[in-house]
């Protein structure tokens, strides 16, 4: 199996921008509803919990969860 | 569907009797609509799976109600919950049958070399190829047995990470603490190898549109 080019790019991505603290996935999604709905209202959501935004930057099991939540939020919304 | 509040939601679903079966209906309703967008994209998903979803949604937001902190609109907050339990089913179901063999491939194998980036000048293919040599090297040589298993098996192979921590004997946040560690060493490696943030970053941004 070889990794398609995107996957590389992103995969070298995420090694180079760690930091030296990270939350795991339970303090990410513990947070995450706040981060969608700040998102959600335009406000800036990085700024506010940028552990949440570093952890999606980082973890694409709960990116793909967010992105699913937000998507589902903005269209109903 | 009645408009509730945050307070008026929490409420309306502490006490058994009409008034929690009438918020239960309407939660579940509005958590199988909100779960039909966040499901769109995956054809498998069937609307059966949704009302599953939806109902184990509904218990872990019953059971969840004293942890609700009324940070977030209380319809986002279980949402969330809706949408964890439909990916943890997925994921669930993608990799059931999958062991841990194939992440004790060797890295040399899954990055390839050479690296074929049509958008690359020649200078910056230069530059990741001699990047991902070293990510190579590194991946080898620097990570512990079980950094090295955790690291091949979800960010290069894409498994699940509640197989991976099941297969591994741990939980998924002891497993992203692993991976976290597994990359601050990669990150070290490339920076003592001489390759600044930027450098990595540049070769390997995105093709301008």
């Amino acid at each position: 199996m070889e990794l398609d080019l995107d996957t590389i790019k992103r995969i070298v991505r995420e090694v180079i921008t760690t930091r030296s603290d990270e939350i795991d996935c339970g303090k990410c999604f513990d947070e995450l509803d706040r981060f969608a709905d700040l998102v959600l209202a335009g406000k800036n959501a990085a700024e506010a919990l940028p552990m949440v935004q570093d952890h999606l930057e980082h973890c694409p099991e709960c990116r793909e969860e967010f992105e699913a939540l937000y998507e589902a939020l903005r269209t109903m919304d | 569907m009645v408009e509730r509040s945050n307070w008026r939601w929490t409420a309306d679903l502490s006490e058994p009797g009409p008034v929690r079966d009438a918020a239960l209906d309407d939660l579940r309703a509005e958590m199988v609509r909100g779960l039909s967008y966040a499901m769109a994209r995956h054809r498998e998903v069937t609307d059966a799976d949704i009302e599953d979803f939806a109902q184990e949604a509904l218990l872990k937001v019953l059971s969840g109600l004293p942890s609700f902190r009324g940070e977030s609109r209380f319809t986002t907050w279980a949402h969330k919950i809706a949408v964890h339990v439909a990916y943890t089913e997925l994921r669930r179901r993608r990799w059931r049958d999958v062991g841990l063999d194939e992440a004790a491939a060797p890295a040399s194998g899954l990055l390839p070399q050479p690296l074929t980036d049509p958008s690359a000048q020649t200078e910056k293919h230069a530059m990741q190829q001699e990047i991902l040599s070293a990510m190579r090297r590194a991946l080898s040589e620097e990570l512990t047995d079980r950094q090295y298993q955790a690291f091949i098996a979800v960010r290069i192979m894409g498994m699940s990470m509640e197989q991976v921590a099941r297969n591994m004997n741990t939980n998924r946040n002891a497993l992203y603490k692993l991976l976290f560690d597994a990359r601050r060493k990669l990150k070290r490696s490339l920076l003592t190898s001489g390759f600044s943030s930027q450098d990595v970053l540049s070769a390997f941004a995105d093709a301008a549109v």
